[in-house]
């Protein structure tokens, strides 16, 4: 079954971005080596001292992914929504992957200034994505404001930790009934598996393809990875037991 | 007029409005948004949006980002 997040409908549950690549065709490489469908983008001042630049979006191919523009590096919920509607503007997208950053080091949310960014922006017919923590009762209430999904993170944004806290991702899954997009601490193709094998519904990441030795055969990594992990999450995994159960059977052995 | 164009002061003609200026910078029919003191300018506005001496501005487009 497709992933649905407000009005649009995704074959892919693995979301790239577009930051800190090597160059735009490697990043064009890895999107098209991940399957990915929808890939996130930073909304910055144009450099008015250098026009020359082609923009990002010329590498991006919106034959076949969608843009979600995030309010990446905003600190309050004013500036988030302040950025989220010159997105929506330049765009023609209501899509919005919703950062309010509330500390440097970490890149934790602000989540008070989230959840009324979220209430906000949601009421203005925005689909929201908000970044958050792996906090049940905050994505219970993003999900109350209005958020279209709720993101929580794996580990901080590009640490590439992996997923720290799997039943806090597993709680907030069973609880809440907009998708679970699992964003940030990916390090590896494992991660991804393991969040989907977790039951989330799609999960985002930048760092661990556009970081990695080879960036596209790492992205089409990550691509068999969340197939994988959705693959078995869907098929019901084993109970975990203490102690070993043989897989052969114990009577016919010779000599008994 | 005096408008203050993505933190730096600019000199505008009197009477420009924000589709004169984002034709000044070469910047028309490309990926970008515009935002009047605080507001963002929807794009059917753009002819008629007259600014006004003082104004800040913000012109923004996208750049790579997770």
């Amino acid at each position: 079954m497709n992933l649905r997040i407000g009005k649009h409908e995704f074959t892919s549950r693995l979301f790239l971005g577009t930051g800190k690549y090597p160059s735009p065709e490697v990043m064009a490489a890895c999107h098209a080596a991940s399957g990915t469908e929808c890939v996130t983008v930073a909304v910055r001042r144009v450099d008015l001292n250098d026009k020359s630049k082609k923009s990002i979006l010329s590498w991006i191919d919106r034959t076949r992914i969608r843009l979600l523009p995030n309010t990446a590096a905003c600190f309050n919920a004013a500036e988030a929504v302040r950025t989220a509607r010159l997105a929506r503007e330049a765009l023609d997208t209501e899509l919005v992957k919703l950062e309010v950053i509330g500390d440097e080091a970490t890149l934790y949310p602000d989540l008070a200034g989230l959840l009324e960014a979220t209430r906000e922006l949601a009421r203005d017919g925005f689909t929201v994505l908000p970044y958050t923590t792996d906090d049940l009762v905050t994505a219970l209430r993003l999900e109350d404001a209005g958020a279209a999904a709720v993101m929580p993170l794996g580990a901080p944004i590009g640490s590439g930790l992996g997923i720290l806290n799997p039943l806090n991702i597993r709680i907030i899954k069973s609880r809440v009934k907009v998708p679970v997009i699992v964003d940030a601490g990916v390090g590896t193709a494992s991660d991804v598996a393991a969040a989907m094998e977790l039951g989330a519904d799609g999960v985002l990441l930048n760092t661990a393809v556009a970081g990695a030795q080879d960036p596209p055969s790492m992205a089409a990594a990550m691509k068999q990875a969340c197939e994988a992990g959705r693959l078995a999450f869907l098929a019901g995994r084993i109970p975990r037991r203490e102690f070993a159960s043989p897989s052969s059977p114990k009577e016919g052995r010779i000599g008994t | 007029m005096n408008i203050v164009l993505n933190g730096e002061r600019r000199t505008l003609d009197a009477g420009s409005t924000a589709a004169d200026l984002l034709k000044d910078l070469e910047l028309e029919g490309k990926p970008v948004a515009i935002e009047r003191n605080g507001e963002t300018v929807r794009k059917s506005d753009l002819p008629t949006t007259k600014l006004a001496d003082g104004d800040k501005i913000e012109v923004v487009t996208f750049v790579g980002g997770g």
